[in-house]
């Protein structure tokens, strides 16, 4: 068995203005065979008007054992929400 | 369903006590209905299941083209034809996500290849089965992808995040499946005498391995209750078999045809239809490796793949030169 096609994630944006959203992965020798495969495997049903290949290896992650000291600091500070903030409701369209 | 005897660690769930504080982490997890990633801690026994049922799901789809195939060229209609087509680019499709959530999993592309193509791993025994007319790839889609979709509707809600989203994917499409077949047999159905009897010939050779689809009962297996545990797997085999029964009952009468058991009937204590247990001797047999086309289907992927080599080499090489070639541009 030769060496194994390198393994690509496949964003796509949908119709409606919204951002390109990871939708799966595939294997390709190249980007150009990378994009054919992601268009006939991803958009078989109009998915989507924009196809983003990216090779896997070049997407660092956050790892898991960090979620701790990488999100929980967010959650002390609920002064960044609208809501944190009373105003009376004499005052309008604020 | 296209995994129907996936081993797991072969001995009970352990209670939460007797967990190891990692291992009762992950099962509270699981319990409040939250995924589980790639890259969580997960017990080694958890990634071997899912890497073997992803695997046998994924072999499914694969091998579950050829019996299918067999009639794009033979297809009655260029209409029927393209359906056709559309319907086995998307088993490819689906097998194409199974393999890509199981390589999450640490497990490569080519392993999974490896044992599928060498006979070690399973899939469905229903794709062991000939297609001999028409009216098969009719009730191929009724029945079959029918079956499918009773289990894959659930595992949706499956605890691996990557598998979840496969099979959101996959249930999309699948509908298109068995609507698609259907309309074969109303229009088999509903045709000429001769269109009918196709249309019950057919119905008569696939109740039964339709029915094998969800396994064994599997209400005393530990390795089900170790797969439920962890949210692999979501209904026992019974329990969807039933589903189907008293589904696919009323189709057939629609459809005018009978089905091939004289036990069927509707029981109003229990608001279920009885039926008869198909015959799980030939279910072992077929899934063992002795059924009507195993030989051939295993021939027609071994073929397929061998047949590809020189083009994936290629494509491999002409990558390579082209990276060179940019490399030394810079």
């Amino acid at each position: 068995m030769s060496i194994e096609s390198p393994l690509w994630e496949v964003f796509i944006r949908g119709q409606h203005g919204t951002a390109h959203r990871h939708v799966g992965s595939l294997h390709a020798s190249d980007a150009e065979t990378a994009m054919n495969n992601a268009r006939d495997v991803y958009t078989r049903r109009n998915e989507g008007l924009s196809i983003w290949v990216v090779p896997s290896n070049q997407i660092i992650a956050s790892s898991p054992s960090q979620k701790g000291s990488m999100f929980d600091p967010s959650q002390g500070k609920i002064y960044r929400h609208p809501s944190f903030y009373d105003i009376p409701k004499v005052v309008k369209k604020i | 369903m296209y995994a129907q005897q996936v081993e797991s660690t072969g001995s009970q769930p352990k209670s939460l006590n007797k967990m190891n504080p990692k291992e009762r982490a992950f099962q509270e997890r699981i319990d409040r209905g939250e995924r589980i990633e790639p890259k969580d801690w997960m017990p080694e026994g958890y990634r071997k299941t899912l890497v073997r049922q992803m695997g046998q799901h994924a072999h499914s789809e694969i091998v579950g083209q050829l019996p299918e195939g067999n009639w794009i060229g033979r297809a009655p209609t260029l209409e029927r034809k393209a359906i056709l087509l559309a319907k086995v680019q998307d088993e490819a499709g689906h097998g194409l996500y199974l393999y890509s959530a199981a390589e999450t999993l640490g497990k490569s592309r080519d392993d999974m290849t490896k044992e599928l193509l060498s006979g070690r791993a399973k899939y469905s025994s229903i794709f062991n089965y000939p297609t001999l007319n028409w009216a098969d790839m009719g009730a191929v889609g009724w029945l079959v992808d029918g079956a499918a979709i009773m289990n894959q509707v659930p595992l949706q809600r499956t605890s691996y995040g990557p598998y979840a989203r496969a099979m959101v994917r996959i249930c999309k499409e699948e509908s298109f499946h068995q609507r698609q077949g259907f309309d074969i047999m109303m229009k088999m159905s509903f045709g000429s005498k001769e269109q009918k009897a196709m249309a019950q010939d057919s119905l008569n050779r696939f109740w039964y391995p339709s029915l094998m689809m969800f396994g064994p009962s599997d209400s005393e297996s530990v390795h089900s209750a170790q797969s439920m545990a962890w949210k692999i797997k979501i209904n026992f085999n019974d329990e969807l078999r039933q589903k189907f029964v008293n589904q696919t009952a009323p189709q057939a009468k629609y459809l005018g045809l009978k089905i091939p058991d004289e036990n069927l009937k509707w029981n109003k204590k229990t608001e279920q239809y009885d039926f008869s247990e198909p015959d799980w001797k030939e279910f072992f047999e077929v899934i063992s490796g002795n059924g009507p086309c195993n030989i051939e289907r295993l021939a027609a992927r071994n073929k397929a793949w061998d047949d590809g080599e020189w083009f994936r080499e290629g494509l491999m090489a002409n990558a390579s030169k082209q990276s060179k070639a940019m490399n030394a541009k810079d």
